[in-house]
Parts: structure tokens; C-alpha cells; sequence
């Protein structure tokens, strides 16, 4: 894995400082090598004391910015997965051996032993996961070993929900863990999830023993069937040989390219069977070459359009962030003084206080944002892929644009809207090379002109600032709850969301300026998933506050988690913005089904009791502190308490105006063009720019 | 809507076929024609997949095709450069009246008899679509009992192989 291998941290990582404490309530042991193998070689009379130094060096997943000793990231000689005509740098094709370059001795272990040291050997430092039947194997090398941390959860959505939490967080891949049939479906949903929004994800599920497979045996599912679609790749496992290589391929596929979920299912018997263990591994991936180098010529030809147009935008995705590449976005912006728009996914990857963002386009978009997609002459997509939620009805979907579309994923280039100028490759290298090749037509003289088209862009922004209305009866506006966290809390801090509408608002009324800080389920749409991804990222950030911003119908999907954040010293904040309603499905009642609220009202938010559930007792039964807030003066306040709590969870229950809306909206099936920035209210484009 | 071939080569693995036509499927793409079976190599099987689209989806599905893992290439055979075939065994009522005339009509098809029995003959054909067809039409009054008929199999004209260049990664990581 590239990121683990990278001697840059990642900024946000950064950010949190080489402080970072272990979490509390939690007794680590120290990080003596495991050696599960050693001690089985021992007992084989086989080598033993493989690579023990490069071993320990190789753990710091937490500790920042420390380049492995022993670990260049090369395969050894005759293993590299296969470059295919397209040259892929090293650095993507080689991260088969991420810090062990010692000479691998074999060593006689169970398939189960095998697989704990290979998901050590890959760097893996935390699986979330839940025991049972069919993966309990795996279970037993794992109690052994001083570099995996798992974490138990309450239920395997919370471990592949946390997985993501995790991943995003850190930008290293998330592991979660679960037995086989049931175990395995409930990470259908996480996995669903992870695959819509690319997050790198290696699920590990047991399996019954291969003897039983296909014959409806107990707890069995066909695990790999099931996520056939949902999984960038997956495997069945049934010889014990075969685990180690699995578990590296899973890696390597989870964390280059687009990133995705991919799935290793393994059989009981090869688990229980005795196997030679080896690393580094070679890889059997023949079919599997992810372009990265940027078509020079694509490039220069997206630099001539940049420098022509008169009305460019940067509309930047996730890709951005999944690329670490931030800090080149920024010089482009500058370097070309092009408006950015930052999607769901991408919310941090350029700063929102930076004069030249705009803003979120899409359904929820500021007027200025989507404004200008409609307007533009010229549309640079990064990393971004033309989602539904973005360009409305597809049709009339920014009409006068020319597309430079740059994806690392060719089949996301002209899948929704046709690219001019298609460019396959890895976002930060895309970007360095459109800095150089825009500065070569700055010194050939060739410099857009965008005076005229900022001087539209601005008037938009100053006559459809994002904004919200008190309640006139005097209840709490959710957006100003949530606007007053993003401020006390400020911008080091990790926000994560549920869905619905507190999301919009989160979306909206906190100021991202870091990569990393904004995590929330934009493609599946997955509500419950704050409070999990709220604990992983924790776990992958323990020096950096997180706050979960979530709702009440979310929260009651997955607050079961609590428990695990509370017994393993994951103290998360969590807000629930509690309108005691599925509050985005009620606005849509309210606009489009002539306020017939149908099975809409949770009654969770009640302004007396009896509150069902009342989240105060409950966060209190879960080992948390609870608090609860519904003045407006007491917000700061509260939310200073929540900041105080450190040594456990915080769960704030934020009663709110129930019927408060996300605006702007494109409602479903419309154009952009369409949008309202409040009920009733079209904003007028004017004819200024033409 | 048009019809295109593809030659997709993929590892010889367990699951292969069901990812590749639960891509189809779930991309709303339609198989008209699907043919699987072992290369010359072999680590290697290769699908012959016959569909009806247009060419913006086509490109969107061969894109899609080749993110699988397991795809280690994929051809389009265009009508003009290349040779496809199908495979029929078709099932004759022939008795002793009829006999001779389906036996000339087989032989009119260069096609061959493969089994005889009292009341019926098997034939065996191969040939493109168009004549598998005609075959068909002209069998049709003596009375057809049974007809199987296999997926088309394609390869591209002229001396190069498509499987060469799909290979060369394999050998190196074995």
C-alpha cells in the first residue's frame, strides 16, 4: 500500500500531530513483535526470527511520517504484479511488501496464523470486526498479536461503517472483520457504501469449511456471490496456501487505482489447515493495471482550453482527496485564478475560506456554485464523475460547456456527459502536469481573462449567500446548531455525517480547509452511518476531536456503537440534530406530497418528555455523557461542555425546529437551471455575463 | 442498435463467467451470444459475447468489462476481419420416405449426419448465422424434433493473435 509506504503523511494527519496519544481506556499492549510465526517455527524447529527488526518498524501506522527502515517499496526481484504497455510508476505497481524487504523465511502456520500475519505484513493496524462460528480460526492467532488492534463491535455494519470512517480519515485501508452468512450479509450495506464512494476497504469473512460450501450448511451465504456487484474485487478462499498472496492482493487492489471495497472470503478448513507462511508474495493480478501517467498530449490540450476559455470552472470530486492531491489543486487554482466548486466528496479538498471557492454544486448547491457549472464555457473535472445529484436533469446540464474530464477511472470518463478532452490518471499527477503545461502557455503569453465572468460569479454570491431563517416560534434553527460546531470546533476537527438533511447542513454551514476533515456517505446515501465512521475515524485519528453530526432517525440505526466507543476508549462526540423526524423525506413531503407526512414523525424529538427513546438516558446506559440542548443561548455553551469531555463519548441531543428545509434545491428531475434558493424563489441569472 | 462481437480473454478461474455476464445484466446490456472455452494457453479461457447496442453504450460496457480483475483483454471483431461461427445439431423426423431428401439438403449445406435412427437423423452444421438459419428454414417442413445450437465463436483474420500480447504479464509474475 502506497499510502503506508509514503514518507509524506497525510495533511490531515499531520495536523494531528506526532502526539497523537493511544486511546484512553485502553490497555495496548506494547508493540513486541507477535511472531506468531516465529513461535510456530520455533516449535517446527523451522528458521525462526524472521525479520523481527522490520517487523516493529513497520507498525507505526500511527506514528507519522516515519519512513520504514528496512522498507524500500519494491518488490523483490521477479514479483512485481505485471506493468502492462501503460507504464504505471513503481510506486503503484510495487507496494507488494510494504515494509519487508528481509529475506522471507518459511515457516510452518495455520491458514488462520497465515492470514493475521499477513494482514500484519500489509499494515493493517486496526480491524473492526465481530467473532462467530466460521471465522473463529482467525480469532485465536489474532488475540496473539501486538500489532493488530481489534475492535469489537456491536454489529458488522458498525465494523465496515467504522472501516470507511477509518479509511477516509487516515487515507489508509480500513479492515474489518465478520464470520460467515449473516455476519457476511450485514456487511453488505458498508460495502455497498465504500464501493460507491471508493474507499479503500478489505473486508475478511470466514466461510464454512469448503466441504459444506454449496450445501446450505449453518451460516452459510455465498458471501462473494452476494457482493459481486458492491466490491471492486473479491475472493473466495479454500486452500490454506492461498491466504497470504489473497490478503496482499486484496490490499493492492483496494488501495491503488480507484480505490474500492474488496472482499476475502475464507473457507474454516483452509484456515485450519497448515500452510507455509512467506511474504513478500507475488502477486497473481494478470488482468489488473491501473493507469496513472496522465496522456501528455490530453494534457496540453486541457492547458490551451484553460488559458481560451472565458468562463472556466474546476469542478473537483473525491478523487482529489483520494489522491492526496490538495495541495496541487490549490496551485492550479491559483496558478490559472479559475473558480473551484467542491463536491459532497471532495468538501475540504480546497478551503472553503479561500476567495476562489465557491462552493458545493448539485441539488444542495450554493447558487453561485451551480451557477456557474450552467454557465460555463469550460468545465475541468477532477477526480469528480458527473453524478445525478450533481448535474440534475442530464439534459440541460451546463449547455455551453466544453468538458475536460480527468478520472483515474476511464469508465467514468464520458459515462454521464460527454468529454471533449478525456485524461486517465491519478489526480495529483494530472494536476502537477496541467500546472506545468498552463504555465508554458502563460510564458507563450497565452492568459485566460476571467474579469468579466468573477464579476458575474460574485454578484451570485452576494445576492444568494448560503443562509437560514430563525423559527418564528422561537424553537432552534438546526443549521445555526450546526454552524456554532463547525465554529467552537474549528477546522482541525474530523466531521462526520449521516444522511438527510443535517448532512446538507453540515455540508454547508461548516468551513472545511482540510483534506480528511469532512466524511459522509454521498453515493449510497447510507443513513446510521455517522456514528460508526465517527469511530473508526477516531480510531485512525486518536489526537484529532471528532464530532459525528447525525440525526435521530440515523442515530437509531447504529448507536449501538456507543458501547463499543465507550469500552474501548473511542471518545466521539456525536450531535444529534433531533427534529424527531425522517427530516429529508418530510421536507419532500412538505414540497412535493402536499404536507401528507406519511410515516415520517420518529417522535424522538419531542420538546417534553416522554421522549422515546430519550437519548440523554441513552447515551448514559452506553457509558457516554449525554446532553441535551433546545435554546438557542445555551448552544455555545453546551457545545463547550461536549468539547470539555475527553475521557468518554458525548452524545448532545440538539432539539430543533422540525420543519426547517435544505435550500438551495434542485428538486428531483428538474435542471439545474431550476434551482431555488428558497421555497418559491428563483434566483435571476441575469444577462450580466453574456 | 447494432450487432457487435467481442473476444474477451479472461483467467481460467472459478466465478469468471458470472462476473462477466452479471456486468451485462446489470448494466441493462442484453447477451445475444455467449461462447466460453479454453485457449491455447491455458490460464487463459476465452468468451466470444455477441450484443445489440449502440456504440456509446458498447464503449461504456467494454470499460466496464475491463475493470474486472479477471478480464485480461478485450477485441471487437468487426464483421468484415473476421471469421465467426456457430455450432448447430439439429434433430430430423426421417423415415424411409423422407430419408433421402433431408440427406440432400444436408449435403446442399455441407453439413454432415451424425446419428441415425429409425425415424430420425442428427445433423451437424457449421456456419455463420445467416446460413445456420437457412439450414433451419429448409429443415423446418420435414419436421424438427429437437435443435441445439451453440454460442458463436469468432476469431480475427491474418496471422496475428490477440492472445499474445494478454499473455506476455501472465508469464512474468508466474
Amino acid at each position: 500500500m502506497t499510502e503506508q509506504t509514503s514518507s509524506a503523511p497525510p495533511k490531515a494527519q499531520a495536523a494531528s500531530g506526532p502526539a497523537d496519544p493511544p486511546p484512553s481506556g485502553r490497555a495496548h499492549p506494547s508493540p513486541t513483535p507477535l511472531d506468531i510465526a516465529a513461535r510456530a517455527a520455533h516449535r517446527d524447529a523451522a528458521p525462526a526470527g524472521r525479520d523481527a527488526a522490520s517487523d516493529d518498524s513497520e507498525r507505526g501506522a500511527a506514528r507519522p511520517a516515519a519512513p520504514k527502515p528496512a522498507a524500500p517499496p519494491a518488490p523483490a526481484p521477479g514479483q512485481a504484479p505485471p506493468a502492462r504497455g501503460t507504464a504505471a510508476p513503481p510506486a503503484q505497481t510495487a507496494p507488494a511488501a510494504p515494509g519487508l524487504a528481509a529475506p522471507a523465511a518459511r515457516a510452518k502456520v495455520t491458514g488462520a496464523q497465515a492470514l493475521v500475519l499477513a494482514l500484519e505484513r500489509v499494515g493493517a493496524d486496526v480491524v473492526f470486526g465481530i467473532p462467530g462460528g466460521a471465522i473463529l480460526p482467525a480469532y485465536d492467532p489474532l488475540l496473539d498479536s501486538s500489532r493488530i488492534r481489534h475492535i469489537l463491535v456491536r454489529h458488522e455494519q458498525g465494523a465496515g461503517h467504522a472501516a470507511t470512517g477509518y479509511a477516509q480519515a487516515t487515507g489508509r485501508t480500513g479492515v474489518c472483520m465478520a464470520t460467515s452468512g449473516p455476519g457476511a450479509t450485514n456487511l453488505v450495506t458498508p460495502l455497498a457504501d465504500a464501493y460507491m464512494d471508493s474507499v479503500p476497504l478489505v473486508a475478511i469473512t470466514g466461510q464454512v469449511s469448503t466441504s459444506l460450501i454449496g450445501t446450505d450448511g449453518f451460516q452459510e451465504a455465498d458471501i462473494s456471490g452476494i457482493t459481486l456487484p458492491i466490491t471492486k474485487h473479491n475472493f473466495l478462499v479454500t486452500k490454506p496456501e492461498d491466504i497470504a498472496r489473497t490478503v496482499g492482493e486484496a490490499f493492492h487492489l483496494a488501495s491503488t487505482g480507484r480505490p474500492g471495497p474488496v472482499l476475502v472470503d475464507v473457507a474454516k478448513d483452509a484456515m485450519q489447515a497448515m500452510t507455509e507462511f512467506s511474504w513478500p508474495v507475488p502477486f497473481d493480478l494478470p488482468g489488473y493495471h491501473p493507469v496513472t501517467r496522465p496522456h501528455s498530449r490530453q494534457v496540453r490540450e486541457a492547458a490551451r482550453m484553460i488559458t481560451d476559455a472565458r468562463r472556466p470552472v474546476l469542478y473537483v470530486g473525491g478523487g482529489v482527496i483520494k489522491a492526496r492531491a490538495a495541495r496541487e489543486l490549490r496551485e492550479l487554482a491559483e496558478l490559472t485564478g479559475i473558480p473551484v466548486i467542491t463536491t459532497l466528496m471532495a468538501r475540504g479538498a480546497f478551503p472553503d475560506s479561500h476567495p476562489q471557492h465557491l462552493g458545493m454544486p448539485g441539488m444542495h448547491g450554493t447558487v453561485a456554485a451551480v451557477g456557474a457549472l450552467q454557465k460555463a464555457d469550460l468545465i475541468v473535472a477532477l477526480g469528480a464523475r458527473f453524478d445525478d445529484r450533481v448535474t440534475g436533469k442530464l439534459d440541460t446540464f451546463a449547455p455551453d460547456a466544453a468538458i475536460v474530464h480527468a478520472d483515474i477511472d476511464p469508465a467514468e470518463i464520458s459515462k454521464n456527459r460527454r468529454a471533449d478532452v478525456p485524461i486517465v490518471g491519478d489526480c495529483k499527477e494530472v494536476i502537477a502536469d496541467l500546472i506545468v503545461a498552463v504555465r508554458q502557455e502563460h510564458e507563450h503569453g497565452r492568459k485566460g481573462d476571467h474579469g468579466e465572468w468573477w464579476a458575474q460569479l460574485d454578484q451570485w454570491r452576494r445576492k444568494y449567500p448560503l443562509g437560514y431563517d430563525d423559527p418564528a416560534d422561537g424553537t432552534l434553527a438546526p443549521q445555526y446548531v450546526i454552524e456554532r460546531i463547525g465554529a467552537i470546533a474549528g477546522p482541525d476537527t474530523v466531521y462526520v455525517a449521516g444522511v438527510g438533511q443535517h448532512q446538507m447542513w453540515a455540508a454547508q454551514f461548516i468551513g472545511y480547509e482540510h483534506p480528511g476533515t469532512w466524511i459522509n456517505s454521498g453515493g449510497l446515501g447510507t443513513m446510521g452511518f455517522a456514528v460508526p465512521a465517527a469511530m473508526g475515524a477516531k480510531v485512525g485519528r486518536p489526537g484529532t476531536t471528532v464530532w459525528a453530526i447525525d440525526g435521530d432517525g440515523c442515530f437509531q440505526m447504529t448507536n449501538q456503537e456507543l458501547a463499543t466507543c465507550a469500552i474501548e476508549g473511542i471518545p466521539v462526540k456525536v450531535a444529534i440534530i433531533n427534529n424527531g423526524s425522517l427530516g429529508m423525506v418530510r421536507q419532500w413531503q412538505t414540497l412535493f406530497y402536499n404536507e401528507r407526512y406519511s410515516n415520517t414523525n420518529l417522535h424522538a424529538g419531542e420538546h417534553a418528555a416522554p421522549r422515546i427513546p430519550d437519548f440523554v438516558k441513552l447515551a448514559e446506559a452506553y457509558g457516554c455523557a449525554g446532553l441535551r440542548c433546545s435554546e438557542k443561548n445555551d448552544v455555545d455553551a453546551v457545545i463547550g461542555q461536549a468539547m470539555e469531555i475527553t475521557d468518554r463519548p458525548v452524545v448532545v441531543d440538539f432539539i430543533v425546529h422540525r420543519d426547517a428545509m435544505v435550500w438551495p434545491m434542485v428538486a428531483a428531475g428538474t435542471g439545474n437551471d431550476d434551482i431555488k434558493y428558497a421555497r418559491g424563489m428563483a434566483p435571476d441569472w441575469g444577462a450580466g455575463e453574456e | 442498435m447494432s450487432r457487435h462481437t467481442l473476444s474477451v480473454l479472461v483467467e481460467n478461474k472459478p466465478g469468471v463467467l458470472v462476473r462477466i455476464a452479471g456486468l451485462f445484466s446489470r448494466r441493462g446490456f442484453n447477451i445475444e451470444s455467449l461462447a466460453v472455452g479454453p485457449t491455447e494457453h491455458q490460464e487463459i479461457s476465452r468468451m466470444t459475447i455477441v450484443v445489440n447496442c449502440d456504440q456509446h453504450p458498447l464503449e461504456q460496457v467494454t470499460k466496464q468489462l475491463n475493470k474486472l480483475i479477471n478480464v485480461l483483454k478485450i477485441v471487437e471483431l468487426e464483421p468484415g476481419s473476421a471469421v465467426a461461427r456457430e455450432l448447430l445439431l439439429i434433430k430430423v423426423r426421417a423415415d424411409t420416405e423422407t430419408r433421402s431428401k433431408v440427406l440432400e439438403t444436408v449435403q446442399l449445406f455441407r453439413a454432415k449426419v451424425v446419428d441415425v435412427a429409425l425415424d430420425a437423423v442428427t445433423v451437424e452444421a457449421t456456419g455463420s448465422r445467416d446460413k445456420l438459419d437457412a439450414l433451419v428454414r429448409v429443415l423446418d417442413p420435414f419436421g424438427i424434433k429437437e435443435l441445439v445450437q451453440s454460442g458463436m465463436v469468432a476469431v480475427g483474420r491474418g496471422g496475428r493473435s490477440i492472445t499474445d500480447r494478454a499473455l506476455r504479464p501472465i508469464e512474468r509474475s508466474a
